[in-house]
């Protein structure tokens, strides 16, 4: 996404190669192309680029991508720490 | 006038029962500039209830997502209207959709197009396959323009505040003329986290947003210090610098709410580092300016 890209090694998201059946979903959906698909199973290519929107944890069919999806909003975050309640959707203004 | 469209099934041109069923959200904007785009074609348009809201938020609050789309699949009877079994959504839309429940539930298979509407026709002229360049997200200068308007208004409830109260403590330890002074070197502060940080963004050093913001924040505060006449000595020019930093370095740390490339596990250690040293920057920097006095410099 023409060179943007955030902090580095901070991002929640796993992938289980061993569940993966190689759809290409996760390729599919991810605004980011943070997946490529290598000999029919997923791979994740630039993992810094994720901006943990969880599109892909939802679409895999077979659960192998897991990721703390949520929006980076400072003040929502701020809001979840002061209430200490547990919303993972991304709550946009 | 509306933001909300009925959600439902709306024809495209004259759709048959082979045409291409397009899904979108029911804000106006959203599926105004489905409709335009895809001028010219024969397609269905399936409108999802989401409450006026764009498909990446209300893919974000669920409202766009599974339950609604099948929900809207069988209240329209679509089954019926259309002789195929395949549903185009937006890209933006995935986070709120687990397509292979979507297709357990009513039958239909999920293909996510494009990014952008506009890139509609291309996809279906394509064969139905997105292009690299289809699925990629752009964050250019017109789009985080238009941003920034929205970011001063959701901010003009603590910028009064915070106004009202330097206003105060500056007239109070120097009157009206400093009062001013102080004014208008917090509002540019704040105004550079606003402003300055998106319309910068790519060419601040650092990915930080804290650090992007504190970066316009030191060069604002220089510049101010030097335009009003080299106000004051080095101990309260210190003392300006550690209070305004912060502020713009704030301002900064927000806009990662707005931007589509930052994750929310950066945000929060930016803002498990970053309000820490904040607080004991304007610590710092009243402690400085109550000892100027004193202090001889
Ligand atoms: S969506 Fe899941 S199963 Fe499909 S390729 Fe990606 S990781 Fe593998
Ligand atoms: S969470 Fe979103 S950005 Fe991250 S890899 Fe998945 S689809 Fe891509």
């Amino acid at each position: 996404m023409n060179g943007y890209r955030y902090l580095e090694n901070v991002v929640s998201l796993t992938l289980d190669p061993s569940a993966c059946i190689g759809c290409g979903r996760c390729v599919e959906v991810c605004p980011h192309h943070v997946f490529i698909l290598d000999d029919s199973k997923a791979v994740v290519a630039d993992r810094d680029l994720c901006m943990e929107c969880g599109a892909c944890s939802s679409n895999c069919p077979v659960d192998a991508i897991a990721v703390d999806a949520g929006v980076g909003c400072a003040i929502g975050i701020f809001n979840d720490w002061l209430h200490a309640r547990k919303t993972s959707k991304r709550g946009c203004p | 006038m509306s933001y909300i469209v009925p959600p439902g099934l709306y024809a495209l041109g004259t759709p048959g029962p082979e045409s291409p069923v397009v899904v979108t959200a029911n804000y106006k904007m959203t599926y105004d500039t489905v409709r335009r785009a895809l001028k010219g074609y024969d397609a269905w348009m399936l409108v999802l209830e989401t409450y006026g809201i764009n498909v990446w938020c209300a893919a974000g609050k669920g409202s766009f997502g599974t339950e609604e789309l099948v929900r809207r699949v069988l209240a329209s009877e679509l089954a019926k209207v259309v002789g195929h079994r395949r549903l185009i959504l937006p890209i933006l839309g995935a986070p709120g959709v687990a397509a292979h429940q979507v297709f357990r539930q009513c039958g239909f298979s999920v293909t996510y197009a494009t990014i952008y509407a506009d890139d509609l026709p291309g996809f279906l002229d394509n064969g139905r396959v997105a292009t690299p360049a289809m699925r990629e997200l752009r964050f250019s200068l017109r789009e985080r323009l238009v941003l920034i308007p929205v970011e001063i208004v959701l901010e003009l409830k603590t910028l009064a505040w915070v106004s009202a109260v330097v206003f105060t403590a500056c007239a109070l330890a120097g009157g009206v003329p400093f009062a001013l002074l102080g004014l208008g070197a917090y509002l540019g502060a704040a105004l550079g986290g606003i402003v300055a940080v998106p319309l910068l963004l790519p060419w601040l050093p650092t990915r930080s947003f804290a650090v992007k913001g504190a970066i316009v924040g030191l060069l604002w505060t220089l510049g101010y210090v030097f335009l009003t006449g080299g106000y004051g000595s080095p101990m309260t020019t210190a003392a300006a610098c550690l209070l305004l930093t912060p502020v713009s370095a704030y301002h900064g740390l927000n806009f990662t709410g707005c931007t589509p490339y930052t994750s929310r596990s950066g945000v929060k250690k930016e803002m498990r580092i970053g309000i820490p040293v904040m607080g004991i920057s304007i610590m710092m920097g009243l402690l400085a300016f109550a000892l100027s006095p004193f202090t001889g410099f």
